[in-house]
Parts: structure tokens; C-alpha cells; sequence
């Protein structure tokens, strides 16, 4: 309202109203005090007499706004914003104000200050005070308020902070037109029987519209044995593809052309991007067209996803010969990808991981230096992997910060010029521990928020999980689900109409701030340990997760965190009649004759000799792609390649 | 006065699998719970989870598989644990387990599949109740 109705000029006129008026000083500060002779004289005035008010007449001689209040119990009341327009000493307003402060507080009138009402607002009096909201906190434990307005961003500055997408720090993003140009790559983790099943399943995706290749090879391959070493029975085939052979790596990629496809090869020694290379060459593919990321991370193998073969530094060594290779010869290949998801899984928080990966990232830069690169030759094509988690809004401040904190480090830190090197490109998975085999459907909604989240928080390429993956590898059913979700989000949802929706909410803005603060202080406590590689030995990074593993688990527990269909709305009668994928079990025999085959084809003088100069490459100290390669060629099985590291570097020794 | 013995686990990570969140977390909470727990760490073979269990002189043997290799991997204890006249040790199973391969796990002989979102307090319960 502009005016005061009668209610409003009613309660300013009833001596038994308490009223209260508020200036501001020239300093800035508001100044309030009870003025009882507050009276309404009409419906756009209010007139006060003056005594002993030296504070507030110095401030209305200043600045003329004021707000006042009248209000009484039982609550009713309402606040009223004019301009002063000056005080008077006769008159009509001055006689009126004179009778009424005589009569009602026995106070003789000199002077009768006015005000031109402008807004009038009913106050809004609760009844008794209202309890304050139970504590939140995030996923990772980061305290939230009820409430997010301006100033909990008032040290934000959009330049410095944030910057425009495609800018340094790259807060809203690494490219200036992100998914308005060309959206995220939709790529599904795919492995499973033998190469055979596994090339007709990325056959499958390519034809539902998956825009990129990411395979996952089975733990035997992961650890460099054949498929029929003692330690391989039962698990051939199960959590992915077996490569024994250049064979398997030419069927897998069976009528793919390698020169239009960007693969994701999910592994951490160069022999399977070794195959991999060997199959294009023999193919006659140049080698500079091959696009993709080989996950390569030295860290990560040893303190996450525990898929090491040989001790850290020597990993990092082998590790490094990919970065070296690709920065010579494939320059649209990402030879790492630096990988938190792992720990993630494993338990850690959302600052833990960002951390961490940041940390392997300076590790990396470190050791590339050292071998003699130069920073701006391979920071580039340094690629990160992250989870994402259920917490919607922390999970997309954690890209945001991930960003921000590698443009610094590479940067300010290692005095990168080429603002590639600050651009922290990404690949995000949703989290597959918070999958529940309880109510299983339920998991594509988790997936579709969590993907959300990645979208919003600016990834690269995307992996959605399937709704059975708490239970076994995703059926083609349900693997078609977890594209479509991508594609829904991507098509309908409207969210990649404009770039970095996100960027001003008060909450997310505060919240990448925290977060910010909470990982630098991990990244320091890391470098006074001497950095990612000790920490590791130390066995200080694994405890870390496993602590915080155990306080998310028992907060489960306890019912302070809600898992729905698990510590709540269970339905104690559910029986799971989802479809899930059985592997057939003779493949594990179908894969045994393939490693035959490759036995068989090979020419003992030919291979001997490519496996000794693999060994003395690795004596040598030299990179050792070049002679796996010819190894591969020569039908080396991967057995017999990681018996040379095993032999040259030891083998890792697991706590 | 007698002081009765703390019930002994040993919680094994057969296999290749490297996914040890869950095995961790149950080392923790049996502890948590009084029991004296014996961890394997990674990479065991099924035999030398059968000796280290007849070794260790454990109550009950848990087992982490999440790999989809439980079938082969307990089969295989079984055959340790048998060969070795400790057959008498129950077993239970806990990870990735497809319904149908429970009740075959069941049938193997292991004495209780616990799938992930199990509550600690169920697998507490089932060791006690699988020692007393």
C-alpha cells in the first residue's frame, strides 16, 4: 500500500500503541528510538513532536528516509516508510499535535517533525517464536543454513572468482559456448563375456545414439594375467572385457572404424592402449587421428581402485611413458585421466575428492616436468574423472571448484602460459555406491539427479549407471535406460539452453567457496607430506577414505541420513524380480581358446625377442611403447608382457 | 570367574576384486561390536582363505566378492575348508549377488548372503547366533 487505511491510522492514533522511528545517520548507521507522539493526520501523513531527540534530528537534517513502526499485543502492527519533509512551529498540524501530546503524554509541543508516508506494510507478528530449523548438513558433513541472501557472498568477485565460461579461473565452464555449441559425450562403461559380446554391446549403444566408446576390461587383463593363470578362474569375463591378445583388441573393435570413434579405454598400464595402438597401425590408421582417454591414473590404481600390478613410482614411470608418447605422436589423446571417482566409491567426502585428484594432478605435473616436458606441451591433455554423488547442489560446487583449483595450481603454481593448461576437461560418472538393491528401480531416479548434477556442474562426457548395478553387470535393457536418461536431460529438459545456469545462487556460490577452503586445507596437509606418492605409501590417503567411509555408513545407520527403500519406506515382503544379466559361463572356455589361438599364431624366435627388448627398454630406463607395441604384434599375450614389469620393477605388495 | 572368548572372524577379500569399501566397513563395525577380526586384505586364494582360517582358529569366515566370481570363489573354499576336516566353519557372503545366486550360494552351504544396504547390526547378529 501507499497510504494508511483506518486500521493503520487507528493504531497510531491509540495511546496505548508503542511506536518506534528510525533514521540513519550520516555514518551509514540506522538509529531507532520509541517516539509515543507518532500520530497519523492524514492518510499520506504522520507528524511527531520533538523532545530530547538530538540523534534523530541531526539524522533527519541528513537523510530524510525513515521507517516506523506502531505496534501492539496481541500482535497487530505495521511499518510505514516516508520521506521527512521538514519541522514546523504553527499551523493547522502544529495546533492538531500541540492538544493531542498535552493531553495524552503531558508534554508541552515546540516543535512537529512531518513525514510524507510512501509505503505502509502489515508486521508480521508471530503469535509465539518460532523454533529454528534442525541442523543440515551436506553429504560430505559441510553445515548448511536455512537460509542463502547477498551477504554470504560478499567477498565474491565475478572477475577473480568466477570469470566468463571459456575464461580463467573457469568457474561457469571450460569452453565460451559449452553445450549451446556441442553437448557432453554420452558414453556407457561396456566389458562383459569376451570381446566378441563386448563389441556387439558398444554396437548396440552406438546404434541408441551414444556419442562416445568406454570400455572396461575384466580383472585379469586389469592385473596383467592371462585368462588362464590360477588366480583368473571365475572372474574371466565378469567385470569386463579379456584382452589376452592383439586377437581380443581387433575383434572388441570389430567393423568400428578407430579413426571416427573417441574411446575411453578404463585402464592403467600402456600395455591395453598398446594393443589398442597396434590394431589402428596394423589397420593403417595414422596413429595422430586416434581420439580418447586411457585412465592411466598411477594414484589412483594404488590407493582407489587397487588395480596396481607393480609398486607406485615404477607405475608413475609407466604411466608416464603414455603422456610422453601421445604429447610426440597422439595429440587428440587424453593419456590420463586423473581419477576421484575411485576414492569417492571408496567412501571418501566430496572436498576429500576433489582434493585428492588435484593432488594427483600436481603429482603429475611434477613428474612430467621432470621427464623433461614442457608444462604447456602436456597440461593440456590432462583429463579429470569425478563421481557424481546424490547431494545435487554440492556435487555441482565440487566441478566448480575442481575448475577453479586447477586453473590456480597450474597457473599461479607451476607458472603454466598456455591457458589450455588451465582447463580442467572432466568425464563424470554417477556414483555406483549409492546404488541400492533394495527397490531397484528406484536407482534410475538417483541417476537421473546425480547426472543433473554433472550436466549443471559443465562435464565433458557422462557415464549414467544402470538401476541393476547393485546386483550385477546392466542388462541391454537397462543399460538403454541410463542413455535415454542423458538424452532426456540433454533434449528436454531444457537445462543446456543457456550456459552455467548455476553461476550467482547464493547457496552454490557460498558453497563452491567452502568447499574451495576445505580442499586447500587437504592439498596443503598433502604437500607437507611431500606430496600425492608419499601420502599414498604412508597409507595416510587410505585411511582418510576409510574414516570417512565408516562415519557416512554409520550415519546410515543411525537414521541420520535417509536411504530410501533402505533405512526407510522399506518394503520387508520385496522380492527382486528384476532381469539381470547372467554370464554365460562357457565364455570364460570361448575366451581360453581365443588366448590359445593367439599362442598359437605366435613365432617363439619373433616374440622372444620383442619381449627382451621390452626388458631392456625397462633396464634402460626408455620409454616402453615403442617395443610393446611390436610385442603386441608379434601376438605377445598380456601375461607375457606383465611378466617383464613383474620381473624388471617387483610386484606390489597390498596392505 | 570365567571370561568367555571373543568371538574370532576372519573377513576375506578373495579373488581379484579390489573393491574393498564393504570388507573394510564390516572389519570395522565387528570390532566395533567386541569381536576380534582377522583381515585378509586383498588377493587371497580360496586356499589361503582356508588356512588362514584354520590357522587363526576363527569362529566364523566372512567373505567379499563383488566381482561376480562368488560361485567359483566359494566353491572353492568349500573344497579347502573340506579337504582340510574344518568344513564345520560356517561361512557368510556378503557383495554384488544376484538373488537366484543366493539360494545357490545357500546351497554350497554358506550360511547367510548379505546384499549391499545391509544393516551391520543383521550380519552382528547372524555370527552370534552362528556361534552360540
Amino acid at each position: 500500500m501507499t497510504m494508511m487505511d483506518k486500521t493503520t491510522m487507528d493504531l497510531f492514533n491509540d495511546p496505548k500503541s508503542s511506536k518506534v522511528l528510525a533514521t540513519i545517520g550520516a555514518d551509514g548507521f540506522p538509529n531507532a528510538v520509541p517516539v509515543q507522539s507518532l500520530a497519523a493526520i492524514g492518510e499520506k501523513t504522520l507528524a511527531f513532536t520533538v523532545v530530547a531527540m538530538t540523534k534523530t534530528k541531526y539524522n533527519l537534517l541528513e537523510r530524510s528516509k525513515v521507517s516506523a513502526v506502531v505496534y501492539q499485543f496481541p500482535p497487530k502492527g505495521f511499518q510505514v516508510k516516508g520521506t521527512f519533509t521538514g519541522f514546523v512551529t504553527s499551523g493547522e498540524i502544529f495546533d492538531r499535535m500541540a492538544v493531542m501530546v498535552e493531553k495524552a503524554l503531558k508534554i508541552k509541543a515546540y516543535e512537529v517533525g512531518i513525514i510524507e508516508v510512501a509505503e505502509v506494510f502489515p508486521l508480521q507478528l508471530a503469535k509465539a517464536p518460532e523454533a529454528l530449523p534442525p541442523r543440515a548438513v551436506t553429504i560430505s558433513d559441510v553445515e548448511v543454513k536455512p537460509l542463502y541472501t547477498p551477504t554470504d557472498i560478499m567477498d565474491l568477485n565475478y572477475n577473480r572468482d568466477l570469470g566468463y565460461p571459456g575464461n580463467y579461473p573457469y568457474t561457469r565452464g571450460v569452453y565460451p559456448q559449452m553445450y549451446r555449441k556441442q553437448s557432453w559425450t554420452q558414453r556407457l562403461v561396456s566389458g562383459f563375456g569376451t570381446s566378441d559380446e563386448s563389441n556387439q554391446r558398444l554396437k548396440y549403444l552406438t546404434a541408441h545414439g551414444e556419442t562416445g566408446l568406454n570400455v572396461v576390461f575384466d580383472l585379469p587383463t586389469h592385473y596383467g594375467l592371462d585368462s588362464d593363470h590360477e588366480l583368473a578362474e571365475g572372474e574371466v569375463g565378469k567385470e569386463g572385457v579379456p584382452i589376452d591378445s592383439i586377437l581380443d583388441m581387433d575383434t572388441l573393435f570389430k567393423d568400428i572404424d578407430l579413426a571416427a570413434v573417441s574411446t575411453s579405454l578404463i585402464t592403467n598400464y600402456l600395455t591395453v592402449f598398446s594393443y589398442y595402438v597396434a590394431v589402428a597401425q596394423n589397420r593403417g590408421i595414422p596413429i595422430e587421428k586416434l581420439a580418447g582417454t586411457t585412465q592411466n591414473d598411477a594414484c589412483s590404481c594404488h590407493a582407489g581402485a587397487k588395480v596396481a600390478i607393480v609398486p607406485i613410482r615404477p607405475t608413475m614411470k609407466l604411466s608416464l611413458d603414455i603422456v610422453e608418447f601421445c604429447t610426440q605422436y597422439m595429440p587428440r589423446w587424453n593419456p590420463v585421466s586423473l581419477v576421484g571417482y575411485h576414492y569417492r566409491e571408496k567412501g571418501c567426502n566430496a572436498f576429500q575428492e576433489v582434493a585428492l585428484t588435484m593432488c594427483t594432478g600436481i603429482a603429475y605435473l611434477n613428474a612430467g616436468i621432470e621427464r623433461g616436458l614442457n608444462i604447456d606441451q602436456f597440461a593440456p591433455r590432462l583429463s579429470f574423472f569425478f563421481g557424481a554423488h546424490n547431494d545435487f547442489f554440492e556435487e555441482i560446487a565440487k566441478f566448480r571448484v575442481a575448475r577453479r583449483l586447477w586453473a590456480r595450481i597450474t597457473k599461479e603454481r607451476f607458472g603454466a602460459a598456455d591457458p589450455r593448461s588451465w582447463r580442467m576437461r572432466f568425464h563424470t560418472q554417477t556414483a555406483g555406491c549409492s546404488l541400492t538393491a533394495q527397490q531397484p528401480m528406484n536407482n534410475i531416479v538417483r541417476t537421473t539427479i546425480q547426472a543433473l548434477a554433472a550436466v549443471l556442474g559443465g562435464t565433458q562426457s557422462l557415464h549414467t549407471n544402470s538401476y541393476d548395478e547393485a546386483l550385477a553387470l546392466p542388462t541391454e535393457e537397462s543399460v538403454e535406460i541410463a542413455l535415454r536418461t542423458q538424452q532426456i536431460i540433454a533434449h528436454e529438459s531444457g537445462v543446456i539452453n543457456t550456459i552455467d545456469p548455476i553461476a550467482g545462487s547464493y547457496y552454490v556460490e557460498y558453497l563452491t567457496g567452502t568447499i574451495e577452503k576445505l580442499a586447500w586445507e587437504i592439498i596443503e596437509k598433502v604437500d607437507r607430506m611431500g606430496g600425492m606418492i608419499e601420502a599414498i605409501e604412508k597409507g595416510w590417503v587410505e585411511n582418510e577414505i576409510s574414516d570417512a567411509s565408516y562415519r557416512y555408513g554409520k550415519s546410515i545407520e543411525n537414521g541420520k541420513r535417509v536411504i530410501v527403500g533402505v533405512n526407510q519406506y522399506e518394503r520387508p515382503d520385496e522380492e527382486i524380480k528384476i532381469k539381470l544379466l547372467k554370464i554365460d559361463p562357457t565364455l570364460e572356455k570361448k575366451q581360453l581358446q581365443w588366448l590359445e589361438k593367439a599362442r598359437n599364431m605366435q613365432n617363439s624366435k619373433t616374440v622372444n625377442s620383442a619381449l627382451e627388448k621390452v626388458r631392456q627398454a625397462a633396464k634402460k630406463n626408455e620409454n616402453l611403447i615403442p617395443t610393446v607395441i611390436e610385442a603386441t604384434k608379434a601376438y605377445a599375450t598380456i601375461g607375457q608382457i606383465f611378466d617383464v614389469f613383474r620381473d624388471v620393477y617387483g610386484v606390489v605388495k597390498w596392505g | 570367574m570365567t571370561t568367555k572368548r571373543k568371538i574370532r572372524v576372519l573377513i576375506a577379500k578373495p579373488g581379484l576384486d579390489g573393491h574393498d569399501r564393504g570388507a573394510l566397513f564390516i572389519v570395522k563395525a565387528l570390532q566395533n561390536a567386541g569381536m576380534e577380526v582377522i583381515y585378509t586384505g586383498i588377493h587371497y586364494t580360496p586356499k589361503m582363505v582356508a588356512e588362514a582360517a584354520i590357522q587363526e582358529d576363527v569362529d566364523v569366515i566372512g567373505v567379499s566378492v563383488l566381482s561376480g566370481a562368488h560361485m567359483t570363489i566359494l566353491e572353492k573354499i568349500f573344497r579347502f575348508l573340506k579337504e582340510k576336516k574344518a568344513g564345520d566353519i560356517p561361512v557368510i557372503v556378503g557383495g554384488t549377488i544376484p538373488p537366484a545366486d543366493a539360494a545357490e550360494l545357500e546351497k554350497l552351504g554358506v550360511r547367510g548372503v548379505f546384499l549391499p544396504g545391509t544393516d551391520t547390526s543383521d550380519i552382528i547378529k547372524c555370527i552370534e547366533n552362528l556361534v552360540n
